[in-house]
């Protein structure tokens, strides 16, 4: 697959300017890292500017935690951007430059560690190492000494009650939008405008889980029986002579109501997917099923889906791995206080509130338990796809 | 199993297709019915935000949105105070600058990183290649809260917490695995003869990266950066572990949370924060709709 470099070929002879600029650039960088980490970085370099341009008036008011604080914040955030995009480019330029210059046979050897490295460093650092590092603390108490308490407390009520209800978000949130994405793909499929109508269904992919539920709570927002309902679910529903009912925090019809706002989303997700497999199978193949006296329906079921069955899979795989770390619906609407805990919700409960890192270890432990089957598969299939 | 796969465009909707499926009118209007109600049973809720965050705040509790459109021309019903209320009195105007500060280098960082990572996985023999790319692939779902524990102590001892650098980092790590796979996947089809004739001219790997590599992978790097982008910019977790609900330095989904818990009945406030959260996605998502749905495709692993 690599193209085999001539070994111990010439210099390229990249300018030596482009060097010494870059490592200009990346000393100021590293200033720029120093402001940023600075809880007051923002006003003390504005200060700082101030006092050079005689107004020590200002200065003193910023560093008092006065003054011009928006102008402040608006210069952390070009320093930000300058430092965040500019310092990752000037660290690979400066580090293969100077790589560059060194003898051609040790250059060839370590130009391809230069481009793999910071991904390298940043993957050990942020994922193995502390993977690693939570397996090992779940079984860790406070103190740190060996327990099997975090593990055996997951066997007791409340957290059942919370396995119980990650086991039905996996079911029913995933089920729902892969469901539903399937159903819109292919009545779309049908429809001229097809393109337009797709809009309205994955635009919600765009909004943030937090946003969603603030729409969603407000369809769901509940008045007492004697006052108007302006919550949209309450008002149809009262108009029918029912008792309003607070959907979205009255355990247990909570759980269908979060779950909706996960499907709302996801079903986009799944409906471009879908759309999309459909689109592959061809016309010919669906005209010859016609041909053989299939109807509509027979078409869907027995031609078209089992066609698509890769895609149902992958759209399935990933709406269950997304459902399965649900945390921002769950939180936000109630942190989990009315019988709809989660695991995610609950390792952060239990890692802010209680200071229960152990216990927060073997939660998290879970999830990765959770999803271990995914990553044989992955491999297994990465391994069949490319022999590297 | 959970690769992605190729998918022919979505435009590709060709003429012979709808006119296989195509019924006489009234056959097909039960068909086109419920497409409409679909489609408007989609879109009520987050019309329902809209209409109440420009909804004068005493009338949003009296009344239902929907009686509020039926006075369209009232002048009483609509006000845009909410907004500014909400902007500046809690706060919503810094996350806004925060969530710019935290996502764009969290989306620039980690595909330069990736890039560079993916070309040399694929077109740079060294020792371990099979092994640290399998590796990669390994760590495409594990799962975040994995190194929430681990990182958050880390980052107490090295004064990160809290700090724009720090997110950047959590962020660019997190999204390190899905980035490179992905654009490995790219960059491992271009035309082998390009980096022959490359070599052959005397440019170095890393110029050959500048001027061959990167121009030939911006569809690649836009769909990853679109996914990551949006990820980052709705993201509550990350923020609330590594930011915390600071004012300084919060972002958007963590303002809009704690707007939430404090005033949980304030659906003037609500609806607008909720609302000004969601601009700037909507905005990428309205000028790269393309590109929006080529990202959402690719992203379909994680």
């Amino acid at each position: 697959m690599a193209v085999k470099r001539a070994e111990g070929s010439g210099s390229y002879g990249t300018s030596p300017y482009v060097l010494v600029l870059s490592l200009i650039g990346l000393i100021i960088a590293g200033f720029g890292v120093k402001v940023l980490i600075d809880p007051h970085g923002g006003e003390n370099v504005l200060a700082s500017i101030y006092d050079l341009l005689g107004n020590s008036a200002g200065a003193g008011l910023l560093r008092n935690g006065g003054g011009d604080q928006f102008l402040a914040k608006l210069l952390l955030g070009a320093i930000a951007l300058l430092v965040g995009v500019g310092g990752i480019w000037l660290l690979f330029t400066t580090a293969s430059t100077l790589v560059e210059r060194l003898p051609p046979k040790m250059r060839d050897r370590i130009l391809p560690w230069v481009f793999i490295a910071p991904a390298l460093i940043l993957l050990s650092v942020y994922l193995v190492y502390p993977a690693v590092t939570t397996v090992i603390g779940s079984f860790h108490d406070k103190k740190g000494a060996f327990t099997l308490d975090n593990w055996a407390s997951l066997a007791t009520g409340p957290f059942l009650e919370i396995l119980r209800n990650n086991v039905i978000w996996l079911v029913v949130a995933t089920a729902g939008s892969v469901g539903l994405g399937l159903l819109v793909a292919a009545l779309f499929d049908r429809i001229k405008r097809e393109a337009l109508a797709k809009v309205f269904i994955f635009t919600p992919l765009a909004i943030s889980l937090v946003g969603a539920t603030v729409i969603w709570k407000f369809v769901y927002a509940w008045q007492p029986p004697s006052q108007p309902q302006f919550g949209l679910l309450n008002a149809i529903w009262t108009s029918f002579g029912n008792t309003p009912i607070a959907w979205a925090t009255t355990f247990p019809i909570n759980l269908p109501a979060e779950m909706l706002i996960m499907i709302w989303l996801q079903t986009g997700f799944a409906m471009v997917v879908l759309s999309a497999a459909i689109k592959g199978v061809s016309v010919e193949v669906l005209e010859a099923a016609r041909l053989d006296g299939a109807n509509d329906r027979q078409i869907f079921f027995k031609v078209i889906i089992p066609l698509i069955r890769g895609s149902i899979i992958t759209v399935t795989t990933t709406i269950a791995i997304t459902t399965l770390k649900i945390f921002d619906i769950v939180m936000s609407i109630s942190g989990g206080h009315n019988h709809d805990d989660v695991v995610a919700v609950r390792m952060f409960t239990e890692m802010f509130q209680f200071f229960n890192d152990g216990r927060a270890a073997a939660l998290a432990t879970v999830l990765f338990i959770a999803v271990l089957p995914v990553m044989i598969l992955n491999l297994r299939s990465f391994r069949r796809q490319a022999a590297m | 199993m959970a690769t992605p796969q190729a998918v022919p465009p979505i435009a590709a909707a060709s003429k012979g297709r709808s006119r296989f499926w195509r019924a006489p009118l009234l056959e097909s209007l039960p068909l086109r019915l419920s497409v409409l109600v679909i489609c408007l049973l989609w879109t009520l809720p987050t019309a329902g935000l809209l209409v109440s965050s420009v909804r004068n705040p005493q009338l949003i509790t009296q009344t239902g949105w929907w009686v509020g459109l039926l006075h369209l021309f009232d002048k009483d019903q609509w006000t845009l105070h909410n907004y500014e209320q909400v902007l500046a009195a809690n706060g919503m105007g810094n996350a806004f600058l925060n969530s710019l500060i935290v996502t764009i280098p969290s989306t620039v960082i980690p595909i330069t990183i990736a890039a560079f990572a993916a070309y040399a996985f694929a077109w740079i023999p060294f020792r371990g290649r099979g092994i640290l790319f399998t590796l990669v692939v390994a760590l495409l779902v594990v799962p975040l809260q994995m190194a929430l524990i681990p990182i958050l102590k880390i980052y107490s001892g090295a004064s990160l917490y809290g700090t724009f650098v720090g997110i950047w980092l959590a962020h660019t790590a997190f999204g390190l695995p899905l980035a490179i796979f992905l654009l490995y996947n790219f960059i491992s089809q271009l035309p082998r003869d390009l980096f022959e004739s490359a070599s052959i001219d005397g440019a170095s790997p890393f110029q050959t990266f500048i001027r061959i590599v990167l121009p030939l992978s911006i569809p690649a790097l836009g769909a990853f950066a679109i996914f990551q982008f949006l990820w980052v910019w709705n993201d509550l977790l990350v923020a609330l572990v590594f930011l915390g609900p600071g004012t300084d330095v919060r972002v958007m989904p963590t303002a809009l949370f704690n707007l939430l818990g404090a005033y949980g009945g304030a659906w003037h406030l609500l609806t607008a924060g909720a609302f000004l959260t969601m601009i700037v996605p909507l905005g990428v998502f309205l000028a790269l709709q393309r590109a929006f749905v080529r990202g959402i495709l690719a992203g379909s692993v994680k």
